[in-house]
């Protein structure tokens, strides 16, 4: 049932396109339902979770120990709620977003496809389940950030984002084996328990630093942030859903998974903090510095992730509570003004807040769920943002200096975004607009209204329902059994001044934002260091690559590839024999005077085609070669050899002599010192495979398969010549496969020599 | 008489590699026949020698009476040489089909024509 429920959104997505073109108005309302039922689902295994983690497996590759297994505890029940939740509204917003448009089919197939992946990667208990899970989210990120396929900029954001989060995916991929081979298991809910023993590894810090970098590339952090910008180049309820509410935290749900095995040694804790609070500070400047609605969300976001993680590297209970909170809350309100700037976006044609006024009184619904998730995002009361903020604080003042000054500084600026995105569009007098705006239809109001609201009911009342979530889900993080609550009221203490402060400091912030954004403009200069230019200049590095490479090996020469095949050869059987073998093999064998000239032969018509100018003098010693060699084959004991190669020799030399009859004779086009150069590495070639065969010749080698057929020829197929039992009766099926080439070759020179009349 | 087959293969092969190095389409065909020669003569040699006792079962008996030549290099060669023909058929047809719609059998400038 639970496999059921994660995976019933890949069952249904290929539904999606045929349901949207049969009932277009209706498919986004329908198709929503698949995710309501399962969080419907979900909220029934609450109880369950809340004692303890519960594992559900089925057999998947049970010979390299893969298997599809679950792992419902709170944290993951955290996440699939919020997954499946939000994913509900998305479907429906789109509908409004896209309405009309035949490409809604596609939308809402790949949305319900990320669902599933996501599902899939938060409940997965098995490591190797776990990854492939991470890697379908990141392609079906790529897909959809890339949704608009037809501008180029789409597309190179949809690479960028793609390139970053699955490189990083490598990592955590051989991060998560290292873990794994340390921990003898695969299973996350059996490495949990075994925190002390991977904590002591001597694999410990490159399984640390691996993993990290999959979480840092995945959750946007500094270094790897400017993918999720640039991602906003998706459609908006693509944004809201993938790059804030859920896929981005996927990065922080693993740290926060694996921080009863891995957390809470200085290495962890120093790399969480560090990376963690440059990437808040980081976001929340860039945020006041931009002026598109989605990009000042998306650094928002980027400001937020960085908060998760240096909550999560600070690692205590309190900490790890605020972390859990702010997740929760960050996903309500900024999945709520994404949704809002996607409606101010769709109906007035712009999204750029230097040109949006007053737009109140045309859309005042839109405007009040912006607001009030813009005052959850700002953090004040009675919101539930509040709470999370005080929280956060909390865990900040009880650290250190440096940790309150970045969580303050990034408070305040993030409450000047917060006035930006949710107040300012909405304030003063209404200024001209591309389209002329009015209110959104009722699918895309709905989930800013549900998520806004939401922000507004659990800061206002305590719901036992998210008590409990919070709280199975703080047990699962730490470890051990804890309660949380989102009360409000904490009372009055430092944490509530600094609050204040942050917000005063905001609001002031947000009455000189222009002052404020051209100061800020200074730090512009650092823009040379910026990681992205790294990126560009690794992609331009990698064309150059590939281009030289090309340009080096499938130059197009044939000369120079049948010498690069030479040397290869040269290279790997010389070193080989030369290091393993002795030099000179022991040469004992009788020689027949018969034989010895038969060998001559063969070896002056090799060395004569290989001289001769006259094109039938070639092909004669070609002959002679081939007739030499089928002597061979009757002298030692194989009749049936000879004779084909008598037959395939006489037919080669009569076919060549009819076409070469049409062919101009042999001149000498290549210069004297490349035939000498040409004859040296031939005949060094040719040295080596005289030195390897004497020395193959000498190995004993057991003849087994030799024997079955020697010993069964009679008795099982009837058949006294054992080579051809072997071919018409033991491989037969090898010998039809040969007959089918030949007819294949028969066929293509049928149709060249027919072609020729044709044209004629 | 495996040293001087060794000899020989090796010769084969020099000849062979020689003429596929050549700029004459012609010349490289003649190379691959004979490298598909040296090639199926290598495998012959190197799985054993054995003079004058093919593998066949006498009439009356089950399997062949004492020592007989291994059957199964020669079931692999066999198969070998047929395959090889076939290539070469094509290939013959092709380069003079090649030559008729391009004329040249320099390889060197084959590449570039667009014919």
């Amino acid at each position: 049932m639970l496999a059921f429920a994660i995976l019933s959104a890949f069952a249904v997505a290929p539904l999606a396109p045929w349901l949207h073109r049969r009932a277009p108005a209706a498919s986004s309302w329908l198709l929503a339902l698949l995710p309501l039922m399962v969080t419907g689902y979900f909220l029934t295994l609450l109880p369950a979770a809340a004692d303890g983690a519960v594992v559900v497996r089925y057999p998947w590759v049970p010979g390299l120990g893969i298997e599809l297994s679950f792992l419902v505890d709170g944290l993951s029940l955290l996440f699939a709620l919020l997954i499946s939740a939000i994913g509900a509204f998305i479907l429906i917003y789109s509908g409004g977003y896209l309405a009309g448009q035949p490409a809604l089919g596609r939308l809402q197939l790949l949305l319900l496809l990320f669902m599933g992946s996501m599902l899939g990667l938060v409940m997965a208990d098995n490591l190797v389940t776990l990854f492939v899970f991470w890697e379908l989210t990141s392609i079906t990120s790529y897909l959809l950030i890339g949704f608009d396929h037809e501008k180029g900029e789409n597309r190179r954001a949809a690479l960028q984002g793609l390139l970053v989060t699955a490189g990083g995916g490598l990592a955590l991929l051989a991060g998560l084996v290292l873990m794994g081979m340390a921990g003898g298991s695969y299973s996350l809910s059996v490495l949990l328990g075994e925190g002390e023993a991977l904590r002591a590894h001597a694999l410990y810090l490159p399984m640390l630093l691996l993993i990290l970098v999959g979480a840092f590339t995945k959750s946007a952090q500094v270094p790897f942030h400017f993918w999720l910008p640039n991602a906003m180049a998706a459609p908006t309820p693509v944004s809201a859903y993938l790059h804030s509410a859920t896929m981005v935290k996927a990065g922080v749900y693993l740290l926060a998974r694996l921080s009863p095995a891995l957390g809470e040694t200085p290495e962890w804790t120093a790399l969480l903090t560090f990376v963690g609070g440059l990437t808040a500070l980081t976001g929340a400047v860039l945020a006041v510095r931009a002026t598109d609605l989605k990009r000042i969300l998306a650094y928002s976001t980027v400001m937020s992730l960085g908060t998760l993680v240096l909550l999560i590297g600070i690692g205590s209970e309190t900490a790890l509570a605020a972390a859990l909170l702010f997740l929760l809350a960050h996903s309500l309100y900024k999945g709520a003004l994404f949704l809002v700037a996607g409606i101010v976006d769709h109906q007035t044609g712009s999204r750029d807040v230097t040109g949006l006024r007053g737009l109140r009184w045309t859309m005042p619904l839109t405007a009040l769920f912006a607001g009030l998730a813009a005052l959850s995002l700002a953090g004040v009361p009675p919101l539930f943002g509040f709470a999370a903020k005080e929280m956060v604080l909390e865990t900040a003042l009880g650290t250190g200096l440096t940790v309150t000054l970045t969580v303050v500084i990034s408070a305040a600026l993030t409450v000047v975004a917060a006035g930006l995105v949710g107040v300012r569009p909405f304030i003063g007098e209404p200024s001209p607009t591309p389209k002329a705006p009015r209110e959104g239809p009722w699918g895309m109001l709905l989930g800013p209204a549900v998520l806004a609201g939401g922000g507004l009911l659990i800061g206002l009342l305590p719901v036992p329902l998210i008590d409990a979530l919070l709280g199975a889900a703080l047990s699962a993080v730490q470890g051990r059994p804890a309660v949380l609550t989102t009360a409000l009221w904490h009372g009055i203490n430092p944490t509530l001044a600094l609050s204040a402060a942050a917000l005063l400091a905001g609001i002031a912030g947000y009455r000189y934002w222009n002052p404020l954004r051209r100061s800020l403009g200074a730090l512009d200069r650092l823009a040379a260091l910026a990681p992205e230019r790294f990126y560009e200049r690794a992609m331009d590095g990698l064309v150059w690559l590939a281009d030289r490479q090309t340009r080096l090996l499938q130059n197009g020469d044939l000369h120079r590839y049948i010498l690069t095949v030479i040397f290869t050869l040269l290279v790997l059987v010389g070193y080989t024999l030369a290091t393993r073998h002795p030099l000179m093999p022991e040469i004992s064998a009788q020689l027949l005077f018969h034989e010895a000239v038969i060998g001559a032969v063969i070896l002056i018509a090799a060395v004569f085609a290989a001289t001769t100018r006259s094109a039938l003098g070639a092909v004669a010693a070609l002959g002679a070669a081939g007739f030499g060699i089928a002597l061979i084959y009757v002298l030692f004991s194989a009749p049936d050899l000879g004779m084909t190669q008598v037959l395939v020799e006489t037919l080669t030399v009569v076919l060549l002599v009819l076409v070469l009859y049409r062919l101009p004779g042999f001149t000498r086009i290549s210069s004297r010192a490349r035939l000498l150069a040409d004859a040296g590495v031939s005949a060094l070639a040719g040295a080596t495979i005289t030195w390897l065969l004497l020395l193959a010749v000498e190995v004993e080698w057991s003849p087994t398969i030799s024997g079955f057929f020697v010993d069964n020829s009679q008795s099982l197929a009837h058949g006294r010549n054992i080579v051809n039992v072997i071919l018409v009766d033991f491989r037969a099926l090898d010998t039809l496969g040969e007959i089918t080439v030949l007819a294949l070759a028969a066929l293509g020179v049928y149709a060249m020599v027919r072609l020729r009349g044709k044209e004629r | 008489m495996e040293p001087l087959l060794a000899l020989v293969i090796g010769g084969l092969y020099a000849a062979a590699l020689f003429m596929m190095l050549r700029r004459s389409i012609v010349k490289l065909v003649i190379g691959l026949m004979l490298l598909s020669n040296a090639a199926n003569l290598l495998i012959f040699t190197a799985a054993g020698l054995t003079r004058g006792v093919p593998p066949l079962v006498p009439e009356g008996l089950t399997r062949p009476d004492g020592l007989s030549a291994d059957p199964l290099p020669q079931a692999l060669v066999l198969t070998a040489i047929v395959i090889s023909f076939g290539v070469l058929a094509f290939a013959v047809v092709l380069i003079h089909r090649a030559y008729e719609a391009v004329g040249t059998d320099d390889l060197r400038r084959l590449r570039d024509t667009d014919t």
